[in-house]
């Protein structure tokens, strides 16, 4: 297995990402195929995770894994290494920290921390808490997320002090749909577009479902592209967030739209627990762990590409 | 006992302005912030001197906290300032998740403390901020006690690495600590030495808890009297060495009896040297409308007050 990681390893290491902006890089069939095999991958490391300790949260870790792969392996400019200032390269905030379990297999295999240590997730004494946390010095993780609706503002105050220090590089979050029902994300979402913050650009996980149930039926969220176009910011869709190449297109379209006076949003449309027939297109596997025969059929689903941890 | 002058009154959110300037002109990583407040706050210096500095965020106080995190990230030492009540139970779990577990160095400042806000009453004033604040792990508390002591603190904070929650207040009170004098996070100030009883007093009381002490002096009472200006940390040295010889122990603070600097003495004591102690505080009250002076006696926050804490401890030693 060690020599699958070190394989994997020198992939990354060969692999040319961190376009500077306004230049797109053009995709090639193999480096869409390369993408695809981290997908299937750090889709099979969320199931594990989860099923080991018979906790954690599967359903949106999978329906973002395709952005969160784009993120890292294709679209953030970043820097060797990790320091907090993240001077000099673009940052990422997770603002729904539940899906920490794809957010950490993301983290480890670019680098951030050994893989091996996605086996103590959840566990006493681990860096890899329930939710993301600075608290035990995991590399990656800016801030604290779990209790909702924060990252927003978070991730305004760090794209500010980018402003402030002449660092040209973005800033990223993630938000689930169901988190913009906490009140702070509409504070947050008032004062970015009031102030210009361009150099953000805010995902939502539109995947309409939370914990109780569907979004429409727990609490309705409207017309979201007209919600946050009404605040003033540019907003642009991602009709299909488990579609890599699409997200891969909407994040670099993104990109070009920073700079220009205006916050940046992506309503990006995914199914929860996608990658697991079972579990998609229900909020059922919100929190809820695969039993052992649950994750043969899934992992089944999802064939080793990289070399589990 | 030593003589305590009052250069002049003045309002301790005014040394928090005082402050402020002077690090807007020697710290340029020193931003500031504010929920619509900052004439009540005092920083239109800083402001005008420092307009790429500020970030007025307009009312939305959860959102100032989120984005006061999210500005260290880059190396700002970020002031975020408001009233205390919006400062702290307003934004309870921001500050907890955003600020304290994520270990950020905001300093958190807070105006209008206490029941001294007066006239707009017990939604304004807030009487629990000490206890939710020094609740939070690796929070440091300061409650300093006049115009000179909140300008230092500030200077002092902006130095510190870590959370800070600096409470301060609206009235203009005696100013009386010396104008250069340095401040140390966590270091008591032994204000004046006695043998009968220890008055720990922060914030506010601390000026009361001088003319207290006068007074008593007259009656025949040693009365040794400690700024406690940093709650959390507790000097707990400074306590047990006063108490150890005096026996008996008064606290007195602009605060619930719940919660504040009284409790945390109290568990230092019980833990170390259990002492009778008389609490000056308010005791599990809101507030209400009045003028400073009115609301300090109806509630039992004055110099009187303290004077007969004092008698009454002194009886049970």
């Amino acid at each position: 297995m060690s020599q699958l990681i070190k394989y994997y390893n020198y992939r990354l290491d060969t692999q040319k990402i961190a376009p500077t902006f306004g230049i797109i890089k053009k995709m090639t069939m193999s480096d869409i195929k390369a993408l695809e095999d981290i997908v299937v991958q750090t889709r099979r490391d969320i199931l594990r995770m989860v099923h080991k300790v018979n906790s954690g949260h599967p359903g949106g870790s999978l329906g973002c894994t395709e952005f969160f792969v784009s993120l890292y392996h294709e679209i953030m400019e970043l820097k060797e290494g990790f320091d907090m200032d993240g001077a000099g390269e673009d940052l990422f905030f997770l603002s729904n920290g539940h899906i920490s379990p794809v957010f950490y297999s993301v983290l480890a295999r670019k680098g951030y921390f050994p893989v091996e240590e996605l086996n103590t997730f959840r566990l006493i004494d681990s860096r890899l808490q329930g939710h993301p946390t600075t608290h035990e010095g995991l590399p990656g993780v800016r801030v604290a997320s779990g209790s909702l609706g924060q990252g927003m503002s978070v991730a305004i105050g760090a794209a500010l002090a980018k402003k402030l220090n002449g660092d040209g590089h973005l800033v990223y979050s993630l938000h689930g749909d169901g988190e913009l029902q906490e009140g702070q994300n509409w504070e947050a979402i008032m004062y970015a577009a009031g102030n210009k913050v361009d150099n953000l650009i805010s995902t939502i996980d539109r995947n309409g479902q939370q914990i109780d149930g569907p979004t429409a039926e727990v609490l309705p969220l409207g017309n979201l592209n007209e919600k946050f176009t009404a605040f003033g910011w540019d907003v642009l869709e991602i009709q299909d967030g488990n579609n890599l190449e699409e997200v891969i297109d909407g994040l670099q379209e993104a990109k070009k739209r920073t700079g220009k006076g205006k916050p940046v949003c992506i309503i990006m449309n995914t199914i929860m627990g996608h990658g697991v027939d079972f579990m998609m297109h229900t909020h059922a596997w919100h929190g809820k762990a695969p039993n052992d025969d649950q994750l043969e059929t899934a992992l089944a689903q999802n064939p080793e590409t990289l070399g589990d941890y | 006992m030593k003589k305590y002058i009052d250069q002049g009154k003045n309002d301790t959110r005014s040394g928090y302005g005082a402050g402020m300037t002077e690090l807007g002109r020697s710290n340029p990583n020193v931003v500031a912030l504010c929920a619509d407040l900052v004439g009540s706050l005092k920083i239109e210096t800083f402001i005008a001197e420092n307009p790429d500095r500020f970030f007025q965020i307009g009312i939305a106080e959860a959102n100032m906290m989120g984005i006061a995190a999210g500005l260290t990230i880059g190396g700002k030492i970020p002031f975020a300032s408001t009233f205390a009540n919006f400062a702290t139970g307003r934004v309870y779990d921001q500050i907890r998740q955003s600020i304290a577990y994520s270990g950020k160095n905001v300093k958190i400042c807070a105006s209008h403390a206490g029941i001294t806000l007066g006239e707009d009453g017990a939604t304004h004033q807030i009487l629990e901020d000490i206890g939710l604040m020094k609740m939070l792990p690796g929070m440091t508390v300061i409650n300093p006690c006049d115009y000179n002591q909140t300008k230092a603190a500030t200077l002092a904070i902006a130095d510190y690495n870590g959370p800070v929650y600096l409470r301060f207040g609206r009235p203009k009170v005696a100013n009386f600590t010396p104008a250069d004098q340095k401040f140390e996070i966590g270091k008591a100030l032994l204000l004046n030495e006695g043998t009968d009883v220890t008055i720990l007093a922060t914030g506010h009381l601390v000026w009361q808890a001088l003319i207290a002490a006068e007074n008593l002096e007259n009656q025949g009472i040693s009365a040794e009297v400690i700024n406690i200006h940093t709650i959390k940390p507790l000097d707990e040295e400074a306590v047990l060495k006063s108490v150890k010889k005096t026996g008996c122990v008064v606290s007195a603070e602009e605060h619930n009896y719940l919660g504040g600097l009284g409790e945390s003495i109290a568990r230092t004591l019980a833990s170390n040297y259990p002492t009778p102690q008389e609490f000056v505080a308010t005791k599990d009250t809101f507030g209400e409308s009045g003028t400073p002076d009115q609301l300090m006696d109806k509630y039992g926050l004055n110099n009187k007050a303290i004077e007969e804490a004092v008698l009454k401890v002194l009886k049970r030693k």
